[in-house]
């Protein structure tokens, strides 16, 4: 049913194009100049004109009439029917099973009588929903076919519904991002406040606690270890990690964007720059057991020779390998940002008696300052965020250290652990990942901010 | 060709004798210069006196920033240009590979067609070339330095009390005078204008003009121009390119009123360019 409605929307849509292009066109005698908007833009709004009203015909019309071809349904059952939700789904289940022929079994009158009723429901519903849009679009096209006058302002009428789309697009982004902060956010409420929850931290003992294992939850009967979710291990687990990717791929990063950007030839440029990008695009996984069965064995050795204990799964094999993973970022990006500083500050240097490197120094990076620092929050959005390289190379071990030889765990690779599997999303252990996230989301919205803050701040200073 | 050459030669030693010529600040002899296989300025040979300003005239694409980039060696900074010739500041030869190009620089200041502050404050611009030509001691030394600079640019007045707001922020006439403010800063011996004012509005224009009658007395100073008016009003010496050779050079007012060369005459009258 919906097919015809949309095929049939799509025909009157092109119809009210054309024709009120058509009619704009004929309007032009001599020069395009006595037309306000040109006829492409009258054809647009009148396009739209259909559109919008068939869409909006369709979008209201369709559920409205599924709710009432139901009920009308379920009036053939008792009031329990009606009021039971698990019952009502059961019986609507049915309904539909045999409207499309998928019963099994003999089915009683009343399921009978309410197949026909829903069948037939939706067959004129349906049908109404096609006349009242059919109608409506040709009332569109009528109307908008006789505004087509030279005066008429089609142009202006056409990107204020852009504008509105556009709108419409930026406000479903913002709600869907509200919408996630708020649903963690509710379930964090229910983590720390909900009394039926047993074994549920305070807040403080939440954020200040210095050990973690949800997992004792599991093993009440063993008495000896005890349930705690203190977050605080976590924290400096993913902030130490965090911190050596950034102390490896940051300079890295930035000074092979300077290579690139400054000294390379066009063509040592031209393959190595793809190449840098191929590195942003292994998975993470693949990174992950390079992590844990190359890198972690390697620094184990050398911690050996040195006469170092190091931990088989290391907070310094996932950090550098993190490094590795956000190089390309820092990078691409700062590349792009040298880049575009203009050559004319370069030369402006030069003819002051700067050398190369004193330009890049004193001039181009200072200029391209606020884009590094964007392109290092994003490469460290992305260390926070990152749960493979971590699981496989860091560990579960929720150890408060700062010593990179250490086994550590994140946020991220907690929440992983604590939602894999089945899991029923009323216990505080399962809770408590919604905390984490709610904090991870918090880490990162002021990390955010404070970059913010240095780039405007040096914007005012400078630009 | 060759005879064209010999007469050239001869036309810049007739200008000499006729005018007595002191020894030339800058000295060009034959240079050419080529962007790749493109030959952009052909047999250049020209010399420039001290504390005066040598003005630079001819049509678009004739070679005068070609010319004038030469002269500071900022063409080493494109991969695909050559030069060959020989360019001298006083007797010395600045494409020497003994010759540094840094100091080469600190001695010849360069001003751009568009202002190009550096996006720090207002002092951090004045300040960068005596700093990174190590031409201050102290805190003070460097101030003195940049507020003398900023007042021989005639801009002191304006900004002595926002030295620290950024440059980028100022006026196109300001930030063009602070950019001549930036190259005098280092004391050069030339300065090289390339269309400064073109960006300008009249009375930033004037202001211009009037800093580089200024200036004159203490540098040599060459500026290119596409105003025949700015050519006359500033300049004391003219030299007119077409397709990448100086056809003519000599006193502006003898270029002015008394061009030698027909393509001269052509392009001062507006005949062509
Ligand atoms: N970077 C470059 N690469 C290749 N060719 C160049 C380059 N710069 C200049 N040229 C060429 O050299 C010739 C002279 O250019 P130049 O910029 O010196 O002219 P100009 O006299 O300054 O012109 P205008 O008055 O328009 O500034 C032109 O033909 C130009 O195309
Ligand atoms: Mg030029």
């Amino acid at each position: 049913m919906s097919g015809y409605y949309f095929v049939t929307m799509a025909a009157l849509v092109l119809t009210a194009f054309f024709i009120s292009r058509a009619r704009a066109g004929r309007l032009i005698k001599g020069g395009v100049g006595q037309l306000h908007s040109l006829p492409n833009y009258h054809g647009l709004f009148a396009a739209s004109a259909v559109f919008v009203p068939m869409l909006v015909i369709y979008a209201v019309g369709a559920p409205l009439l599924e709710r009432f071809a139901e009920t009308q349904a379920l009036s053939f059952f008792g009031t329990d029917a009606a009021s039971d939700a698990l019952h009502r789904n059961a019986t609507l289940r049915d309904i539909q099973n045999l409207v499309a022929g998928q019963y099994t079994g003999t089915p009683a009158d009343a399921l009978l009588e309410a197949a026909r009723t829903l069948k037939s429901t939706l067959w004129w519903g349906n049908a109404l929903i096609y006349g009242v849009g059919v109608l409506a679009g040709l009332l569109a096209i009528g109307l908008s076919v006789g505004r087509v006058s030279a005066a008429f302002r089609a142009r202006n009428h056409f990107e204020r519904l852009v504008v509105v789309v556009l709108l419409l697009c930026a406000a479903v982004a913002v709600l869907t991002t509200i919408g996630i902060v708020f649903s963690v956010l509710y379930e964090t409420i229910r983590f720390f406040f909900d009394p039926s929850l047993k074994g549920r931290p305070t807040v403080t003992e939440f954020l200040f606690g210095t050990e973690w294992n949800p997992q004792a939850a599991m093993r009440a009967d063993q008495g000896d270890i005890k349930t705690a979710y203190g977050f605080i291990p976590l924290l400096t687990g993913t902030l130490l990690i965090t911190l050596i990717a950034i102390v490896v791929a940051g300079p890295l990063g930035l000074f092979s964007a300077i290579y690139l950007s400054e000294y390379a030839t066009g063509r040592f440029r031209a393959w190595a720059k793809p190449v840098l990008e191929i590195l942003a695009g292994i998975p993470t996984v693949v990174l992950g057991f390079f992590a844990a069965l190359t890198v972690a064995p390697l620094i184990r050795g050398w911690g050996a020779y040195f006469g170092l204990d190091v931990a088989s799964e290391s907070a310094l094999a996932a950090g550098l390998v993190m490094g590795m993973m956000i190089i390309p970022f820092i990078s691409s990006l700062s590349d792009d940002v040298i880049n575009s500083v203009p050559q004319s500050l370069r030369d402006g240097a030069y003819a002051m008696g700067a050398t190369k490197s004193e330009t890049i120094k004193q001039v181009v990076l200072p200029a391209a300052l606020p884009g590094i620092v964007s392109a290092f929050m994003l490469a460290i959005s992305r260390a926070i965020g990152e749960t493979m390289i971590v699981v496989m190379a860091a560990g579960l071990a929720a150890n408060l250290t700062f010593n990179p030889l250490d086994a550590v765990t994140t946020i991220t690779v907690q929440i992983k652990t604590i939602l894999v599997g089945d899991q029923e999303f009323d216990s505080a252990k399962t809770l408590a990942a919604f905390a984490l996230g709610f904090v991870l989301f918090f880490v990162t919205l002021v990390l955010n901010i404070i970059a913010l803050t240095i780039v405007r701040r040096y914007r005012e200073e400078y630009d | 060709m060759h005879t064209m050459v010999d007469k050239h030669a001869d036309a810049v030693v007739h200008a000499k004798v006729a005018v007595g010529l002191p020894t030339p600040k800058v000295s060009a002899k034959d240079v050419n210069v080529y962007y790749g296989e493109k030959r952009a300025l052909q047999d250049v040979s020209v010399d420039i006196p001290d504390r005066g300003v040598m003005a630079f005239i001819g049509p678009s694409g004739c070679g005068k920033s070609t010319f004038l980039r030469c002269i500071n060696r900022m063409n080493d900074t494109i991969p695909i240009c050559r030069v060959t010739g020989k360019i001298t500041i006083d007797d010395r030869d600045i494409y020497d590979p003994k010759l540094d190009v840094v100091q080469l620089r600190a001695r010849v200041g360069m001003v751009f067609q568009k202002p190009n502050p550096f996006p720090k404050s207002i002092y951090e611009n004045v300040a960068y070339g005596p700093r990174i030509h190590g031409l201050s001691h102290s805190k003070a030394d460097l101030d003195e330095i940049v507020q003398s600079s900023l007042e021989k640019a005639g801009l002191w007045n304006e900004v002595k009390d926002r030295l620290n707001d950024s440059g980028t922020g100022m006026s196109g006439g300001q930030q063009q005078r602070l950019c001549i403010a930036r190259a005098i800063a280092v004391n050069p011996e030339v300065i090289l204008m390339d269309e400064p004012c073109s960006a300008l509005d009249p009375i930033a224009t004037a202001r211009i003009e009037e800093l580089i009658e200024q200036l004159r007395k203490n540098f040599c100073i060459i500026i290119v121009t596409h105003s025949m008016q700015q050519a006359a009003r500033v300049s004391q010496r003219t030299a007119f390119f077409h397709l990448g050779s100086l056809v003519e050079e000599g006193v502006t007012t003898e270029i002015f009123t008394n061009p030698k060369d027909k393509r001269t005459q052509d392009y001062i009258t507006g005949r062509f360019g």
